[in-house]
């Protein structure tokens, strides 16, 4: 019975520790995607933010899509992600109060460096008609990210239905139902064709035989946006942190730590708040 | 006067019949149960101390008495012999500041004073079997139920079994035990029980039994056991 | 092979570097899954010793259904707490989601039928040789089951052992439930699955060689103690 006493205060302890610490610790719960936490930006941003302001962010990277169903939820103060459309939705349905845009990067098609598709170019449309023609491999997300999102609409614009482009979605076409940096490592070791985002491929280190391919297109523009999740939803979000979250990412000190970030000398994300 | 009746008492395990039709009082202080291998003598032994539900009949005590048993194998928990005989009485109520005195009481009894802190496990079959009689003994119970107390055991042992099975019987505590020593039986018991394929054949005093026993069963079994 | 032996060279550069982050997330790692173990063993060693010696209607469905769970999906479990833990769940009001305490109560859910499972095995081997003993002297069967669970202590550390390999192991349950928030909740396996995506895969598996090293250490401190008991206990 000691034994089993002691056990129980030492759980006690154990769970009580780390609450205790969050208690005197103001935090606020962003939901992301994995482009912007696997690109190294967070990692790059929130010092600045949490010098300024003594607030603790803490980041939950996912699938855009799955982002903004958390925050539905209510699990979320912030979100801070890039599907223009589904944020106005969001925003349409009252779960976020506002959409601030804030900055942009761009979608690449990256693929073997042979280009078997003969797909380089500057025409993100083009590139994926030829890649579907000779049913190159290539490798989708599937996961209902922004960059998912974003892969279905280029199909669709370049006339490409991929439900009937070869029978029912030929060979070719992968669906991993993953996030960025699994999906890239699956393209680098089938060789094949992905679409993804410029920051997430700059800080990925196993890029096997893959180049970029296509890069350069108006079409490819990523925008980012972030929203307060609405506290009339949910009554427990911070509303006044996670505001002055947004407002200074938006303000021209998280601006100019935007532009601030690069790979390699390269840029990664270009501010665009107005 | 009798102290315990079984009335048609059998026991079937399945299509089994284990034991039928048995039919006894025990009177006696100290009991021999006796039979060939597969008899039912420790299954009515385990139906007497209540660890088997019989199929039909009855056990009945006519005053409820303490009981305790002692095994073929002794069963130790991992544990001091001091906490093996005081878990036994604290299982009985024993409240806490008697517990140790009666232990230590009990050990000097079974002859193992200086065990008291070993652990028990440890110990040889000889040593663990009298810390079972002085874990059973420190009971005080008023009948004592033993299964094959030294079939396990070497000759010496067995002689300090049978030593401490007759002090616990001189102080009071009756006696019913199975063997398949017949001078064990002879020395110990007042009184034999003879079973044979489940049945019981007879139930007669000691001497009587080894002398003249009143069944044609009984009397090939002691001459098997004699002669071989 | 030269990824892997660069891996091991890495794994022993970061553990040599004396790492603080690689630190915290160690200690995180061993804080949430030592914690789930001694909960779940608290939880399940007294269920399988209820299921090894207890009598009750619907015994065996339990038992039945403790094994199946066993091969719980752990992000199954995951989903299931962050339902629960969720602000929209029943238990929202808590504000437990992506905090360590989220993350125990995932692998305790996950893990507690493992244990239960197998003190289970464990206890009605000793409920065999200890039954009639205990019963004679007059145990009741919720007594016996006490006796017997601490009776069988040191075989017991294998079912906490498990328990806590599978706990420390898992990425799916975590993930969800913790987030894999920088500096709050990301453990190894979080930081594997983080570090696999960036395509880091030496990295990767050089957090695992130390995963790996981290339950040799404690599962041999274990063997060592449970041989000590041995000699000493019998």
């Amino acid at each position: 019975m000691t034994a089993l006493r002691f056990l129980l205060t030492a759980l006690v302890v154990a769970m009580a520790q780390p609450s205790g610490a969050q208690a005197q610790q103001r935090f606020i719960t962003v939901a992301s995607t994995t482009s912007t936490e696997q690109s190294g930006l967070f990692g790059h941003l929130l010092p600045a933010f949490e010098k300024a302001s003594g607030i603790r962010v803490r980041v939950v990277a996912l699938g855009t899509g799955q982002a903004l169903d958390l925050a539905r939820r209510g699990d979320a103060d912030v979100v801070f992600v890039h599907d223009p459309a589904a944020e106005e939705k969001f925003v349409a349905e009252a779960f976020g109060v506002k959409r601030q845009q804030v900055m942009y990067n761009d979608f690449i098609l990256v693929g073997p460096k042979a280009d078997p598709a003969k797909a380089a170019g500057q025409d993100i449309l083009e590139g994926l008609r030829r890649v579907a023609t000779t049913q190159a491999p290539f490798v989708s997300r599937g996961d209902k990210s922004g960059t998912h999102t974003a892969e279905l609409r280029y199909w669709k614009a370049a006339g490409v239905d991929l439900a009937t482009a070869s029978g029912i979605r030929g060979p070719w076409y992968r669906d991993t139902g993953s996030g960025m940096g699994p999906a890239l490592n699956t393209a680098a070791s089938m060789n094949a064709y992905i679409l993804a985002d410029r920051g997430t491929w700059l800080n990925f280190r196993n890029r096997g035989e893959l180049g970029i391919v296509v890069a350069g297109d108006q079409a490819l523009f990523n925008q980012y946006g972030v929203i307060l999740v609405n506290p009339a939803k949910h009554a427990h979000v911070k509303a006044a942190d996670g505001q002055k979250f947004i407002d200074w990412i938006v303000s021209p000190a998280g601006q100019q730590a935007i532009a601030a970030y690069r790979i390699g000398g390269e840029q990664l994300f270009f501010p665009n708040a107005r | 006067m009798h102290w315990l009746e079984l009335q048609g008492l059998g026991l079937t395990e399945g299509a089994t019949r284990i034991l039928a039709d048995i039919d006894l009082k025990l009177g006696a202080g100290r009991t021999a149960l006796l039979g060939p291998n597969g008899a039912g003598k420790s299954t009515l032994l385990r139906l007497m101390h209540g660890l088997l539900r019989p199929s039909t009949g009855t056990v009945s005590w006519p005053n409820p008495l303490s009981q305790a048993m002692v095994f073929q194998r002794p069963v130790m928990l991992r544990a001091t012999v001091l906490a093996n005989i005081e878990y036994g009485l604290s299982l009985r109520g024993v409240p806490a500041g008697a517990r140790r005195r009666k232990a230590d009481e009990a050990l000097a009894r079974v002859g193992l004073p200086e065990l008291v802190h070993r652990q028990a496990r440890k110990l040889s079959g000889g040593e663990q079997q009298r810390v079972a009689l002085a874990r059973a003994w420190a009971l005080e119970p008023e009948v004592l139920f033993l299964d094959e107390p030294t079939a396990s055991l070497d000759p010496a042992s067995s002689r300090e079994v049978e030593r401490i099975i007759g002090e616990i019987a001189a102080g009071g505590t009756k006696i019913v035990m199975t063997t398949h020593n017949l001078g064990q039986a002879h020395r110990i018991a007042e009184e034999v029980i003879y079973l044979e394929g489940g049945r019981l054949m007879e139930q007669t005093p000691v001497e009587e039994f080894f002398r003249q026993p009143s069944t044609s069963a009984a009397r090939l079994f002691i001459q098997d056991e004699l002669g071989s | 092979m030269s990824e892997i032996a660069q891996s091991l060279a890495l794994a022993g550069e970061l553990v040599a570097a004396g790492d603080a982050k690689l630190a915290e997330i160690v200690w995180l790692s061993l804080k949430v899954s030592l914690s789930a173990t001694a909960l779940s063993c608290v939880l399940g060693m007294p269920l399988g010793a209820l299921l090894a010696v207890g009598r009750f209607p619907g015994r065996h469905s339990l038992i039945v259904l403790f094994n199946g769970l066993m091969g719980l999906p752990p992000v199954v479990v995951g989903l299931l707490v962050y339902l629960l833990l969720s602000r929209a769940g029943p238990l929202g009001q808590f504000g437990l989601l992506f905090t360590p305490a989220a993350m125990i109560i995932a692998q305790t859910v996950l893990i507690t039928p493992i244990i239960a499972a197998l003190t289970r095995q464990v206890i009605e081997d000793e409920w065999r040789e200890y039954r009639e003993q205990l019963r004679s002297l007059g145990a009741s069967r919720m007594r016996a089951g006490r006796t017997l669970l601490w009776n069988a202590r040191f075989s017991l550390t294998t079912a906490g052992l498990a328990g806590f390999g599978r706990a420390v192991a898992e990425v799916g349950a975590v993930m969800i439930v913790g987030g894999n928030i920088d500096g709050v909740t990301r453990v190894m396996t979080t930081t594997i699955a983080l570090e696999t995506s960036k395509g880091d895969l030496p990295l990767a598996l050089a957090l695992g060689a130390i995963l790996v090293a981290v339950v040799l250490v404690i599962n041999t401190g274990a063997f060592i103690l449970r041989q000590w008991a041995e000699r000493r206990w019998g």
